[in-house]
């Protein structure tokens, strides 16, 4: 080990209790900034999680629209003007709105119906556990979640319950589709959804297209719009984007994590700062020592900043530990939290980063370390 | 005749400013050759640690030259001065300050790592600093294991592991007993028997004088006397 590492990590060791307490600080730092970012890359996967799915090219969606969940409308006609463009292979509708469902104790609460039309490829349920796509055809078929079965007060497949007063029945139960707030999916055919909606036939959420093999999508996508009003033709890319952008960004849900994320970042800085400091006035004698025998500044700077990395190190090595159990634990939660490998990697370089950030307060403590006080007796 | 390994020339400090200001020394000459044991002696508040600190790159002189291993230390910033204790100076303190957290022989290396030289070379060359002060056998040992006067051996073993030709010593003994502070004053006359280094100590143990090639005595920041001593004739 080189004597530099040796004489920090020594230097941080010799008194366990405040560095243990440094280590505690970083650890609970490290985790609550993972757990924000981790929060973050989660929710940006579940606010997506109906693009990523859909079977679609390109999304014929009303002006303005903000995200997947906006229940604006257009035109349903537009479906056939879309079919009969050169290079679109299939064009269907989609409708989404906010409904009652009743439960079985009393009282309602909300669901976003998905009404698709579940004889093409569109937006199928998927991760399909019990019963059968094509069951969803029959009337007042749906298909829920598992994990939002306790929720909506029903048992299982065949199950029956109530959507703004209208009868449903349970004939098919995914696994894993759930929306990042409480609100259930529940999937039907898009004709079902009309009536239980009130939804007229004449309009629709969004228009799914699909294009043919080697068709260019910006050429339909221009070739379409021209075609149409008061719509635009997003990309799926595009669409995710939008929708991304309105839920974190509009809403403040990103202020919230990347505010939570910032104060983890504050907090550990200034916990290993103030740890660095108290550690360094303490040993300003050692520090003179090291300069009156001819140490330069970059010497004594690296002694300081070596005991900001190995605190930022064993910091983020337990707060890892704790961040692997975290993503177990939230796997199969509404809100998952994601940690990708690209995270770990950025969140270590912030560990450093804020390793030797801290270490500011020292350095510019034992820059004015005078060597001659080792001559005080 | 060597050459110095250390000389002020005309050296004046001042120190403080305005109703506080003293002036610490006041046109100190003198010069350390090497295989010179010198010892600077003299009241408390004479001068003799500011001039310790002058002649050890510590602190400039408001005026005057001084000279370290041949070198000007005039217009060194602090970096610079720091460079030239590295390259030329060996300190040894009255406590010590040995670093509790390492080892003898970290301690020692210490000395060599701020000068880039690491490895195995390193450790071969504290090691055998060790050896020379006598301590071969306490390289593993810690500070606080180590008695005083073998704390100051290993200090002493830090100061001369880089071949600085200039020691100085500030107080050697002063936190010693008589049969430490001898073994100590005996080390560091064998290590001025070294052509190449001179040993400048700061004292006020009329004790060692046996020890010294010369005594210089400081008064009111002036030097106003100089003696050779028997030591001289070994």
């Amino acid at each position: 080990m080189p004597l530099i590492l040796k004489l920090a990590f020594r230097n941080l060791i010799h008194d366990r209790l405040r560095f243990t307490a440094t280590v505690i600080g970083i650890v609970f730092s490290m985790v609550l900034v993972t757990v924000q970012m981790g929060l973050y890359l989660g929710f940006r996967r579940t606010v997506t999680t109906m693009i990523d799915h859909a079977a679609a090219d390109l999304w014929i969606v009303p002006q303005g629209t903000k995200c997947f969940e906006d229940p604006s409308l257009l035109a349903a006609r537009q479906q056939y003007r879309a079919r009969a463009f050169n290079g679109v292979v299939d064009a269907r509708p989609v409708v989404i709105g906010f409904a009652d469902w009743r439960l079985p104790a009393g009282g309602t609460t909300p669901v976003i119906v998905i009404g698709t039309d579940v004889r093409s490829q569109g937006l199928r349920p998927w991760n399909l556990v019990e019963g059968r796509l094509e069951a969803l055809a029959t009337p007042n078929a749906i298909a829920v979640d598992r994990s939002y079965l306790g929720q909506l007060g029903v048992a299982g497949l065949g199950a029956a319950a109530e959507i703004r007063r209208q009868r449903v029945r349970v004939a098919a139960i995914t696994d894993g589709i759930r929306s990042f707030a409480t609100t259930p999916y529940v999937f039907m055919d898009v004709e079902e959804a009309r009536a239980h909606m009130g939804i007229p036939a004449s309009e629709a959420t969004y228009i799914l297209v699909r294009l043919a093999p080697g068709s260019d999508a910006e050429t339909v996508r221009r070739g379409l719009l021209a075609t149409m009003s008061d719509v635009e033709v997003l990309t799926p890319a595009e669409f995710r984007d939008r929708s991304r952008s309105f839920w974190l960004f509009n809403t403040g849900a990103g202020a919230a994590l990347f505010g939570g994320a910032l104060l983890g970042m504050i907090v550990g800085t200034v916990i290993v700062a103030q740890t660095l400091y108290s550690a360094t006035k303490e040993r300003l004698i050692e520090f003179a020592t090291l300069r009156a025998i001819g140490s330069s500044s970059r010497y004594i700077y690296g002694v300081i900043i070596c005991q900001a990395l190995i605190s930022a190190v064993i910091g983020f090595a337990i707060a890892a530990l704790i961040d692997a159990g975290i993503v177990r634990l939230t796997a199969a939660t509404v809100l998952p939290i994601i940690i990708t490998p690209p995270l770990t990697l950025a969140l270590f370089l912030l560990a450093l980063a804020m390793g030797v950030l801290s270490a500011l307060a020292a350095i510019v403590q034992v820059t004015r370390v005078d060597p001659v006080m080792v001559f005080a007796r | 005749m060597t050459a110095p390994v250390v000389e002020a020339i005309g050296i004046t400090k001042v120190l403080g400013s305005g109703a506080g200001e003293v002036q610490a020394l006041k046109g100190v000459s003198l010069a350390v050759r090497g295989g010179e044991l010198a010892l600077l002696m003299g009241p408390s508040g004479s001068g003799k640690t500011t001039l310790l600190s002058v002649l050890g790159c510590m602190l400039t002189p408001t005026s005057g030259t001084v000279l370290v291993g041949g070198r000007a230390t005039e217009g060194a910033d602090a970096e610079g001065l720091a460079r030239l204790r590295r390259d030329a100076v060996g300190f040894i303190f009255q406590t010590y300050h040995l670093f509790p957290t390492l080892n003898a022989a970290d301690n020692v290396r210490l000395a060599l790592d701020i000068r880039d030289e690491r490895g195995e070379a390193a450790v071969a060359k504290a090691r055998a600093a060790l050896a020379q002060v006598g301590l071969a056998d306490k390289v593993r040992s810690y500070p606080g294991e180590l008695s005083s006067g073998e704390q100051q051996r290993v200090a002493i073993a830090r100061a001369i592991v880089a071949d600085a030709p200039a020691i100085l010593a500030d107080e050697p003994t002063a936190a010693l007993d008589g049969q430490n502070g001898r073994a100590i004053m005996t080390l560091l006359s064998a290590i001025a028997r070294d052509r190449s280094r001179g040993v400048l100590v700061v004292t006020h143990d009329a004790r060692l004088l046996p020890f010294a090639d010369r005594v210089i005595h400081l008064e009111d920041g002036r030097i106003v006397r100089e003696e050779e001593s028997r030591a001289s004739d070994r």
